[in-house]
């Protein structure tokens, strides 16, 4: 591919012979692959939400990309029927910015465990949310390493015992809705994968809004730290006539540890970053090498 | 009193030297050490002079001893040389530093109230510049530029050249061009009064513009050309000139630059763009690529093309972040867990780092893995004159695409294939979506952790290796130089080649029968090429700036050659004079 814009022209020219522009249906999303998750991960939930979204958005299944980290739920691109990186632990987000940045014509979504996300890779999300890059981050917490077998990881509650804590968990867990909120993410929300549809919606909207959008999805594992009954007994609605606007109340409610709300936290616009660098686009020429040695003559 | 303008009428014909190594220290809290040699360069190659510059700098921002060295003559030069010519000494570090590599008859220019030099070998120029410039011109920041006018007249620059530099330097400070073209002026006229007792003088020049580049300028305009439209880049010495570089260049082309927060998230994101069919570029040096190793395995297990330059810098950890040297190639060569190929290319020269660049791409994107450029902080760093590229060699190869999968069978992204190379699919085209897997995987990208599927994907992918060489293994990618019949065989890599190249020169006009071979390509080996050369001489030589003698071993396991090690570090080049002792110590013994 020569330049960015030969390909975006190449992709063009390919989509218009596709005979099912309209009329897709989640099942279209879900590839070949059967998910190797146990029976009762929240993950299902979270991929059956995601296709679900896909549908709602009749977006081409061609035309979007799921970028993914490592481990339990970082599988989920293989069981769609998109485009997909099944990366390296920690790297969802840096390889979602090269390909956003280089192709914004797709729609790139960033997916993975909390392990990828607050711990290995946790220093690439305040860098996305500040970017504003339009990606769709999501974050698939069961609070325990599951892949590797249910060590504690940085979401674990505080005195969590497992494996790897057979003494309870010293660290106070991770807030990813309050770090993304002060990391500066311009969309931030809550789902719950046993509650697919709600799940849905905030995908929906997170892919429809320009720029960054953060969804914090509590996932559980069933196997090594099974927290359905615990969420069950938590999760509500956001509080009558949210404001999303609001970020000092949306950081108050990412605090209360009482209730877990379900929602969008925040929402505000913001220039994008991939359209803010392609500020110079339409003037950009071709490049030639001899009339840009002559600087150096 | 001597006119400067003309060839001064005491030396002979046969005693002026035109072709001499003026070197510049001083402490940057000064400011103008490198400037002034700059300058001095530039001036020199506008006139159609060949020049070939080193520089050494602190790793502190401001203060510590900064020198910067160009070799100058009216023919081609290959090297920095052989010690020092010239020496102008700002303050009294530089000429203590530098004193032991002055050459016999040597010339000191320093400034007099600064620097006390006692030494009666050298032809001495002292003058209290600083004083002259404070209180003569009112103008103590044109300290630099009145020494500028004075290596003019002493070593038979025009000062028009200089002139007319001055205006473009400043073009934008349209109040400093006065004081400068003054104190120019001031440097340039003092020489008359001063009686030229040294040899060293440029004479005329062919008077054809170059192109004068550093190795990193090279690399970009390469990148640029092989149409690389991404760049993600942490910046790092002695890297981040290609990293500035790209930001400005590559939005006026519909590309994009990325500072990343960290070299991960670098090489992540060139993975990223190069998925989305972007050819994709990043620049680091050995840090950066220690971080980058675990996506290097990525790009070569889900086959996505990407360049990744390392220029390297002394090692290891922070080392001598500043400093040359080629101490990554094992890093290279065999960093990152499990069996993955990579190619790994060594630009020889400024020339060269413009060729390799667009050569490496060319590989990347028709071999569907990642290439290392290994460049080093002398060639990075170093302005050389070059001739202007010949564009028909500089063909741009693109990545082999499915045709179209949709009559036929389902798409298989990673189909085996005999040369190992499987058409690549681009997102948002209809229907070749597959994901790019970390993971061992069958043909369509499906994880397949079989040992019959790891294995029969391992060789794929390595089969694309031995494709690689068969294209690689030329004489051009590894020229032959010297002796058709030598008895001892130098094997160098990077960008050691001009100092080995002169050495092997002077070794033939002393009656030494020696060759050189200088592989630009390190994996895979050109291997028939390497092999011929090594049986066609006696004893095989291979210097190299690191402790360890990585490509001496690399050749070892590979070839089974046992060479004779030169090995130098400490942050400088091999000059020329240390590579032809070796030779003649190998002759001696041979």
């Amino acid at each position: 591919m020569p330049s960015r814009s030969a390909t975006a022209t190449a992709a063009r020219t390919r989509t218009e012979v596709v005979p099912e522009e309209v009329g897709l249906t989640a099942k279209d999303f879900r590839g070949e692959v059967k998910p190797v998750w146990c029976p009762g991960c929240g993950d299902f939930g979270v991929l059956s939400a995601t296709a679900k979204a896909l549908a709602a958005l009749q977006v081409m299944p061609h035309q979007v990309v799921i970028v993914s980290g490592i481990g339990c739920s970082s599988r989920l691109p293989y069981f769609m029927s998109t485009y997909g990186v099944h990366g390296v632990h920690g790297r969802a987000l840096p390889i979602a910015t090269g390909l956003k940045m280089a192709r914004p014509d797709l729609k790139v979504f960033a997916m993975g465990g909390d392990g990828d996300l607050m711990s290995i890779g946790a220093g690439h999300l305040p860098h996305a949310c500040a970017r504003n890059i339009d990606i769709t981050c999501v974050l698939m917490d069961n609070q325990v390493y599951g892949l590797t077998k249910g060590q504690g990881s940085p979401t674990s509650p505080m005195g969590h015992q497992s494996k790897s804590t057979p003494y309870g968990m010293i660290a106070k867990a991770a807030n990813p809705i309050l770090l993304a909120l002060s990391y500066g993410a311009s969309f931030v929300a809550r789902g719950y994968s046993a509650r697919p549809n709600e799940l849905a919606n905030l995908i929906l909207e997170g892919v429809r809004h320009q720029g960054f959008s953060f969804i914090h999805v509590h996932s559980p594992c069933t196997e090594f730290f099974n927290t359905y009954d615990h969420y069950d007994s938590l999760v509500e609605a956001l509080p009558e006539g949210w404001d999303r606007s609001n970020l000092p109340a949306a950081i108050d409610l990412a605090l209360t540890d009482e209730r877990v709300h379900l929602g969008v936290f925040y929402q505000e616009e913001r220039p994008v970053y991939e359209v803010e660098a392609r500020q110079f686009e339409k003037d950009s020429q071709a490049f030639d090498l001899l009339s840009y040695l002559q600087r150096f003559a | 009193m001597l006119s400067m303008r003309q060839r001064p009428k005491t030396l002979q014909d046969n005693q002026v030297r035109n072709d001499f190594v003026i070197r510049i220290g001083g402490d940057t809290a000064i400011g103008g050490v490198i400037s002034t040699g700059e300058n001095f360069t530039a001036a020199a190659a506008r006139l159609g002079f060949h020049v070939f510059t080193f520089r050494s700098y602190p790793s502190e921002i401001k203060g510590g001893h900064a020198w910067f060295q160009v070799r100058i003559a009216n023919r081609p030069v290959l090297s920095l040389g052989d010690g020092v010519d010239v020496l102008i000494a700002f303050d009294q570090e530089a000429y203590e530093t530098h004193r032991g590599d002055l050459n016999d008859g040597a010339v000191l220019i320093y400034d007099s109230d600064l620097v006390r030099a006692d030494d009666g070998n050298f032809t001495h120029y002292a003058a209290p510049f600083q004083r002259i410039a404070r209180q003569e011109l009112d103008f103590v920041r044109g300290t630099n530029v009145l020494v500028l006018g004075l290596m003019a007249g002493l070593f038979g620059l025009p000062v028009t050249s200089l002139e007319e530099l001055v205006r473009i330097r400043y073009k934008r400070r349209a109040e400093l061009v006065g004081k400068n073209l003054q104190a120019l002026a001031y440097g340039f006229e003092y020489t008359k009064q001063i009686r030229k007792e040294d040899k060293y003088y440029l004479g005329t020049s062919d008077h054809i513009r170059r192109l004068v580049m550093s190795g990193n300028d090279a690399i970009t305009a390469g990148a640029l050309h092989a149409g690389c439209r991404f760049f993600a880049g942490y910046p790092i010495t002695p890297a981040s000139d290609i990293l500035e570089a790209m930001a400005r260049e590559l939005p006026k082309l519909g590309g994009m630059c990325l500072q990343s927060e960290d070299e991960m998230a670098a090489l992540g994101s060139c993975l990223g763009a190069s998925y989305g069919g972007v050819k994709a570029m990043t620049a680091t040096s050995g840090p950066g690529f220690s971080l980058m190793t675990e996506l290097l395995g990525l790009s070569s297990m889900a086959e996505i093309p990407v360049v990744l330059v390392d220029a390297q810098r002394s090692g290891p950890s922070t080392g001598m972040p500043t400093k040359l040297e080629q101490s990554d190639l094992f890093h290279a060569l065999y960093g990152g867990h499990g069996d993955f190929p990579r190619i790994v290319i060594a630009p020889a020269s400024v020339e060269d780092c413009l060729c390799r660049t667009v050569y490496a791409f060319n590989l990347a994107e028709k071999y569907q893995m990642p290439v290392i450029l290994l460049s080093d902080q002398s060639l990075s760093h170093r302005t050389q004159t070059i001739e202007m590229p010949d564009l028909p060699h500089l063909k741009v190869v693109n990545r082999l695409q499915p045709t179209d999968g949709r009559d036929g069978d389902k798409y298989a992204r990673y189909a085996l294939t005999d040369t190992g190379v499987s058409p690549a699919g681009i997102p948002g085209v209809f229907p070749h979506a597959y994901v790019a897997p970390g993971l061992e995987h069958d043909e369509y990208g499906h994880p397949n952790l079989s040992r019959q599927v790891h294995e029969a994907m391992t060789e794929k992918r390595f089969r694309k290796l031995a494709s690689v060489a068969k294209e690689t293994d030329t004489p051009d990618w590894a020229p032959r130089y010297g002796h058709p019949r030598a008895e001892v065989g130098i094997i160098g890599w990077g960008a050691t080649e001009g100092s080995i190249l002169e050495a092997v020169n002077r070794a033939l006009e002393k009656g030494y029968k020696v060759a050189a071979i200088h592989p630009r390509i390190l994996n895979p080996l050109p291997e028939t090429q390497l092999r011929q050369f090594i049986a066609s001489v006696r004893r095989v030589l291979v210097p190299e700036v690191n402790y360890q003698g990585q490509f001496a071993h690399h050749l070892a396991g590979q070839l089974g050659v046992q060479p004779i090690r030169l090995n130098k570090i400490g942050g400088v080049p091999f000059t020329p004079g240390e590579i032809l002792e070796k030779i003649e110590e190998v002759m001696t013994h041979a």
